[in-house]
């Protein structure tokens, strides 16, 4: 079988021109999401079958221009020249055709084959726009198909063309744009200087790079200098002096001039009938009005809560019941291999290493499909634009973006979420430092996992107040978050803001397909993860508390101490205790209840003498600054794996057996009885808990977010520190007060 | 007729761009969304703390803040 042709095409576009729906209608389910090599940026891929040819599509990521400033243009441009697609399917919004166009004429300065998808010809037409399609063709010397992508009309069409012009294999042929009268001589000038020594020439048009040289874009200037550098700096003196020129007669820039002259292009190409507008262009469109509403100066911010508390109602509480059937999942497969398995350390290894830990992170699994499903109507919609417009003057304070205050929520902002989605829902933010400083500082709100203990420990120590102690913790974790970002942006991530210009795009219905598929890529991707690192780092942290095992000699003292109690059994049989079944099943009962106390404290003697317990008696001395002693340094670094462990832990820990998260009320009462503990010490641990290193499937998306494992790794160390210091402050303060005891 | 900063113009009122200022990334993030100089642009609204701005231009809302619009000098008909 000869293999079949494959056509490489890549969509490129606006942010918010219907691009990815396309892509969606085009290749369905047959899509494949990965990351350019090294960076965050996501590589969406997929395929289509047409007449017996493959048509592979690459969906670039949406960008207005094709610079070298924002690592989505790079990846955008580099693609193109180094992949170098048979074509590019531009989809241009017709409802906003002057803006869209200046990509389109970047892509054609370029050179690389085009066919333009003149979408959202629907809402073109309701805003009373009509195109003249023929007339843009031949001026524009590229084909061009009407589409609107939500229904998929002129799919076909727009894949028809795309294959016959991939088919014939085009040459590239770079358009040239008249810059005016102090650049185009120059132009020429360096465009045959480039020509002449076959600078660069191998990956871009000649004049395109004298255009960059002009423009001073970082990447070619770095390029240039590599290959050639005596000419490198030949035509970077010419740009200077046209640029000192500029400055002199006229004010202003090469890169302005270039831009104007675009634009002048762009309105020269759309006059004379191929762009009519039927309606004033002031009217007040529906998404208008709804802004009038919904950025309302009162109502704007009213709605913005009452919306974002939905959102958080709708994530965590319809996700809760589907959550709880994986946790049954995982505990009936864990009792299921408990009683397949002999007891012993391969029984323990998979009930309590794999399955717990994988478990216990697989359970989030619907957490994350709710919260995408969410964030991605918000996205979709329109509206997540609009909370970042809104808020953006509070986060900018503390060096962070509008969009910032998604992950903060998700990631428990309201008591109660989670970490793993709060930092994946930053994928919305597309400033570099402010999106790093975000995800940094979002596990530092009040997840799910940390309430119980909190709950715990304010039942012991703080009765009377519960809901004022809560409330003052989600305070204490939202200024803290705000105030170690601003620190962040301070000192590692220092800089300027990254430009906020955001466009609000009209409201818009999602289509159920787009939600689908955003939602499922995400969701797989978690699992993906869950699946390999996190196994790994469960059977790690198992070990940690399991070895080294208990002396041959101690454990023989607890199986003697078995041996006494059932020794000490009346013997069965006689005709007493038949007659008298209370008394037996009493004694048994009896019996069964000291055996358990024995198991827990072979439990915590096991505990105590695993690494972890090592670890946790070693570091005595430093944690004793904020009143923690050896069994609570052993729980916290259990809560590192998960924060749901400390509960346990600490039930182990102080020979209670191992506790589930509901029974923390005797664990409370524990607590409180003993001597060592006091309310001070209650609240320097919640404060430690709230703050201090993130879980172990937090950690693990942190690295992935952020594009470096250094980065977790600043995570776990950064958040640990902050969380000591608080929670010194609070002991030693709070004790030179005198509020201990 | 008189030019002001786009920072100080109203909510309603009406313009065209003499001038962009701004360089770097900046300058080249706003002219990449087609703030250049004769464009047509209308204050659209403010929000809620009366920043950022959002701006209708070229048949879109853009939304800036005002350090980012103290780069945009307009020519408006009459006085704010």
């Amino acid at each position: 079988m000869k293999p079949m042709t494959e056509y490489l095409i890549a969509l490129a576009g606006n942010p918010n021109c219907g691009k990815t729906t396309l892509f969606n209608a085009i290749t369905g389910a047959r899509q494949h999401v990965g990351n350019y090599p090294g960076i965050t940026v996501e590589k969406k891929e997929g395929f289509h079958l047409f007449n017996g040819k493959k048509l592979r599509l690459v969906d670039l990521p949406g960008t207005y221009s094709l610079t070298a400033y924002s690592l989505e243009e790079l990846v955008a441009r580099d693609f193109l020249v180094h992949e170098r697609p048979q074509l590019v399917i531009n989809i241009v919004d017709a409802s906003n055709l002057e803006r869209n166009l200046y990509l389109t004429l970047q892509l054609l300065e370029l050179g690389i084959p085009v066919v333009l998808a003149l979408n959202m010809m629907d809402a073109a037409a309701n805003r009373g726009i009509e195109i003249d399609v023929e007339e843009l063709s031949k001026r524009l010397q590229v084909r061009v198909v009407p589409t609107i992508a939500r229904s998929g009309q002129g799919k076909e069409d727009l894949v028809t063309a795309a294959a016959a012009i991939a088919a014939t294999d085009p040459p590239w042929k770079p358009l040239h744009i008249s810059y005016g009268a102090d650049i185009d001589p120059v132009l020429d000038q360096m465009e045959a200087d480039i020509k002449g020594a076959q600078f660069l020439t191998d990956l871009y048009p000649a004049r395109w790079v004298a255009l960059k040289y002009l423009e001073a874009d970082e990447q070619v200037l770095q390029k240039g200098k590599a290959v050639n550098a005596e000419l490198s700096a030949r035509l970077e003196a010419i740009a200077e002096s046209v640029d000192a020129h500029l400055q002199k007669t006229l004010e202003t820039y090469p890169e302005a001039i270039i831009a104007d002259h675009r634009y002048g292009f762009i309105a020269a190409l759309l006059k004379g009938g191929v762009v009519r507008n039927k309606q004033k262009t002031d009217r007040l469109y529906f998404s208008d009005q709804l802004d009038q509403v919904l950025t309302n100066r009162f109502f704007g911010p009213l709605l913005m809560l009452v919306i974002l508390y939905v959102v958080y109602k709708f994530t965590f509480d319809y996700s809760t019941v589907p959550v709880a059937w994986f946790e049954a999942g995982f505990s009936a497969l864990g009792d299921l291999m408990g009683s397949l398995l002999p007891p012993g350390l391969i029984k323990s290894l998979v009930v309590s290493g794999i399955i717990n830990g994988v478990g216990s992170v697989f359970s989030f699994v619907p957490l994350i499909m709710f919260m995408f499903l969410a964030i991605a109507f918000l996205e979709d919609t329109g509206y997540l634009a609009r909370v970042a417009y809104m808020l953006d003057r509070i986060f900018r304070t503390f060096g962070l973006h509008g969009s910032s205050v998604m992950a903060y929520i998700v990631s428990g902002g309201i008591a109660g979420g989670c970490a793993v989605p709060g930092v994946m829902a930053t994928r919305t933010l597309r400033s570099p430092r402010e999106r790093l400083a975000t995800l940094l500082t979002a596990p530092f709100m009040n997840c799910g996992a940390k309430l119980p203990v909190f709950a715990m420990l304010i039942a012991a120590f703080f009765p009377a107040r519960h809901a004022q102690m809560m409330f003052l913790l989600t305070l204490l974790s939202w200024l803290l978050a705000l105030c170690m970002a601003r620190i962040i942006r301070w000192t590692i991530l220092r800089g300027p803001s990254t430009p906020f210009l955001l466009e609000l795009p009209p409201y818009r219905l999602p289509t159920v397909k787009g939600l689908l598929i955003h939602t499922w890529e995400r969701t797989w991707q978690y699992i993906r993860k869950a699946g390999t690192i996190i196994l790994a780092l469960s059977v790690l942290f198992w070990a940690l508390m399991t070895f080294p095992s208990l002396p041959e000699s101690e454990r023989q003292l607890f199986e003697t101490r078995r041996q006494q109690l059932q020794n000490q059994l009346p013997q069965p049989a006689s005709s007493a205790a038949a007659a008298d079944p209370s008394t037996a099943s009493g004694d048994q009962e009896q019996m069964q209840e000291q055996l358990l106390a024995i198991d827990r404290d072979e439990a915590l003697a096991t505990l105590k003498n695993s690494y972890a317990g090592r670890f946790g008696m070693a570091l005595e001395g430093v944690s004793q600054w904020c009143g923690f002693e050896w069994r609570t340094n052993v729980a916290l670094l259990a809560g590192f794996a998960a924060k749901e462990l400390i509960i346990s832990t600490l039930g182990t820990a102080y020979s209670m057996g191992e506790l589930d998260q509901e029974q923390g009320v005797s664990l409370g009462e524990r607590l409180k009885s003993d001597p060592h503990w006091d309310r001070l010490k209650a609240f320097a641990l919640i404060v430690f808990i709230m703050l201090y290193a993130p879980c172990l499937a937090t950690v693990t998306c942190i690295a992935k977010e952020a594009g470096a494992f250094k980065w977790a790794l600043f995570s776990m160390c950064f958040n640990t520190t902050v969380a000591f210091v608080m929670a010194v402050m609070i002991y030693q303060g709070g004790r030179w007060l005198g509020l201990g005891g | 007729m008189s030019t002001v900063l786009l920072r100080h113009m109203a909510v309603g009122q009406k313009g065209v761009i003499t001038r962009v200022t701004a360089l770097g990334e900046l300058g080249r993030r706003i002219r990449d969304m087609g703030i250049v100089p004769g464009t047509p642009l209308q204050i659209q609204g403010r929000a809620p703390l009366k920043d950022p701005v959002a701006v209708r231009v070229r048949n879109f809302t853009l939304t800036l803040r005002n350090n980012e619009a103290d780069y945009i000098f307009v020519e408006v008909d009459e006085p704010a």
